[in-house]
């Protein structure tokens, strides 16, 4: 299949005389920056909210509180152009632990500085209220609808009003200058192989050693996942009560659900077939190679629950996670973090409805045969042409690009995965 | 220096990635440890896809397998220096 193409350059990615020149569908290719490129990568553009956070995307959320409510929500969304709804599975007949971490990760997502105004909408008012109270605690805009007692068409009559103003509201909104020790970064990789642990996770590792000093937050998390390095991780926190903290919470997994809910080993779910395809063998293989996702120097000061916002000031934390890719970019976007940094090996498609996520792989077969999904290409690596602080350079660049609004290859592609995490059944 | 076939994490490894692709039986491999940049020389005695992992050494049945100066799971079949190292004749120590 070949096309013509004018005045912009495909495989440079930028505007260039290159009228009428043929061009292969192949040819297409994520260009792979050597070096920053001068731009000052102090800084960036994004937009201050009305608690002092700063954001990189400027979304009108339509959220769901439930199952039920998300037609609506869908509805208003096909109404009002620029919404977004996030359509998820849950929140009917949670309770305990578990709905504490619906409410959290709703909330979360809401008031997630990427987030300019939201309109909740739930099957009653109750608990949509319970939402929109924990959202209006940023003092951003924030509406709910109950649908009992109203109906799907009346309640979507009245919310896409509000939508519309909402949008009309927030693309008025400018952005501002901000320093890079604002930005709130998270991590976690997936459909991993050898090559993560040589390349794409080292380099984000080599991100947050440049960064973490310089008064950025970080996360990182996926408890299963450390398993077989958990003596390692044990020993990067601050603190030895931190570290006491962070095995205890390690152990309670492993025993809580590891064990009260296998039925065999774990050899089919960890390592995943894919993971064992791109060459992980066991485990702890897989494990020390994840946790080369947070550098050298890194120390983590605090442990959250899932969802949970940092509290301790600008440092590196752990989220209590699970490892399933979707589900540990939910929470990281609704703990407050504004980025996401995605390693991948095998070539992990993901993206988030309102983060987002930046894949980097060092995996040349995935290069190969998948770049549009990925926005750093640090394969050089492994031809020892590219050195991990050269990689890392080129990721805080990337990720300056992208706190200033070049949508990642995940936003272009439409990925938008919400995945609640649940703890256990229903009532 | 020229493009390895095989990346060391650290010098008390046994095993090594293969990081290129379509790796023949036979293949005189460069390898590199990425710790201090040092460099080997292994023959390879099998087909080895990307990311797969080779044996730096002999070894037998019931050993240690080391990579990132750590232990990540116990050998279970004898595996020859140069040979393919997976889930075939390795496993976790886990589970």
């Amino acid at each position: 299949m070949s096309s013509i193409v004018a005045n912009f350059d495909l495989v440079k990615g930028k505007l260039a005389k290159v009228k009428g020149r043929k061009i292969e569908a192949p040819e297409f290719k994520t260009p792979f920056v050597k070096r920053p490129t001068g731009r000052s990568l102090d800084s960036f553009m994004g937009w201050r909210r009305e608690n002092g956070r700063v954001g990189v995307r400027n979304h009108v959320l339509l959220l769901p509180l439930d199952d039920l409510s998300n037609a609506a929500c869908e509805a208003v969304a096909n109404n009002i152009k620029g919404t977004l709804a996030i359509p998820h599975a849950y929140g009917r007949l949670q309770f305990g632990e578990d709905l504490e971490v619906h409410f959290r990760t709703l909330i979360g997502t809401g008031s997630n500085p990427n987030v300019a105004a939201v309109v909740v909408i739930g099957i009653e008012d109750g608990w949509t209220k319970r939402v929109v109270d924990g959202i209006a605690r940023t003092g951003k805009p924030v509406v709910g609808f109950g649908i009992e007692g109203h109906g799907d068409i009346a309640t979507i009559a009245k919310a896409s009003y509000v939508a519309k103003e909402f949008v009309q509201w927030a693309t008025e909104l400018q952005r501002v200058k901000c320093g890079i020790e604002e930005l709130w970064v998270s991590t976690k990789c997936g459909e991993s192989d050898t090559t993560t642990g040589l390349s794409s996770c080292p380099t984000v590792g080599n991100m947050y050693d440049k960064w973490i000093p310089r008064g950025v937050y970080g996360v990182f998390g996926e408890t299963s996942e450390i398993t077989g390095a958990e003596h390692l991780c044990k020993a990067r926190a601050a603190t030895p009560e931190v570290g006491e903290r962070w095995y205890k919470m390690w152990k309670a997994y492993q025993d809580d659900v590891i064990e009260a809910h296998k039925t065999d080993d774990l050899s089919d779910s960890q390592p995943t077939k894919g993971n064992i395809a791109g060459g992980l063998t066991t485990i702890e293989e897989k494990a020390l190679g994840n946790l080369e996702k947070i550098g050298r120097e890194c120390k983590f000061i605090d442990i959250l629950e899932p969802a949970q916002a940092p509290a301790r000031g600008p440092g590196l934390y752990y989220m209590d996670t699970s490892s399933a890719a979707a589900e540990c970019v939910t929470l990281m976007a609704a703990g407050g973090y504004v980025v996401h940094t995605f390693p991948t090996g095998q070539g992990n498609v993901i993206g988030n409805p309102i983060v987002p996520v930046i894949k980097i792989t060092g995996n040349p077969k995935t290069m190969r045969t998948m770049p549009e999904h990925i926005d750093v290409d640090v394969s050089g690596i492994l031809r020892r042409d590219l050195t991990i602080p050269q990689a890392g350079d080129a990721l805080i660049e990337n990720i300056v690009r992208t706190a200033n609004g070049r949508l990642t290859a995940a936003e272009a592609l439409g990925h938008r995965e919400f995945s609640m995490t649940k703890l256990y059944r229903s009532a | 220096m020229s493009k390895p076939h095989l990346l060391v994490h650290e010098k008390k490894d046994t095993v090594g990635v293969v990081v290129v692709e379509g790796l023949k039986a036979g293949t005189d491999m460069l390898g590199v440890v990425t710790h201090d940049n040092s460099d080997f020389r292994l023959t390879a005695k099998m087909d080895i896809p990307i990311g797969h992992k080779v044996a730096l050494k002999a070894i037998k049945k019931g050993d240690t397998i080391w990579k990132y100066g750590q232990d990540i799971g116990k050998a279970i079949a004898d595996i020859g220096q140069g040979e393919h190292l997976h889930v075939h004749n390795v496993k976790t120590k886990r589970w």
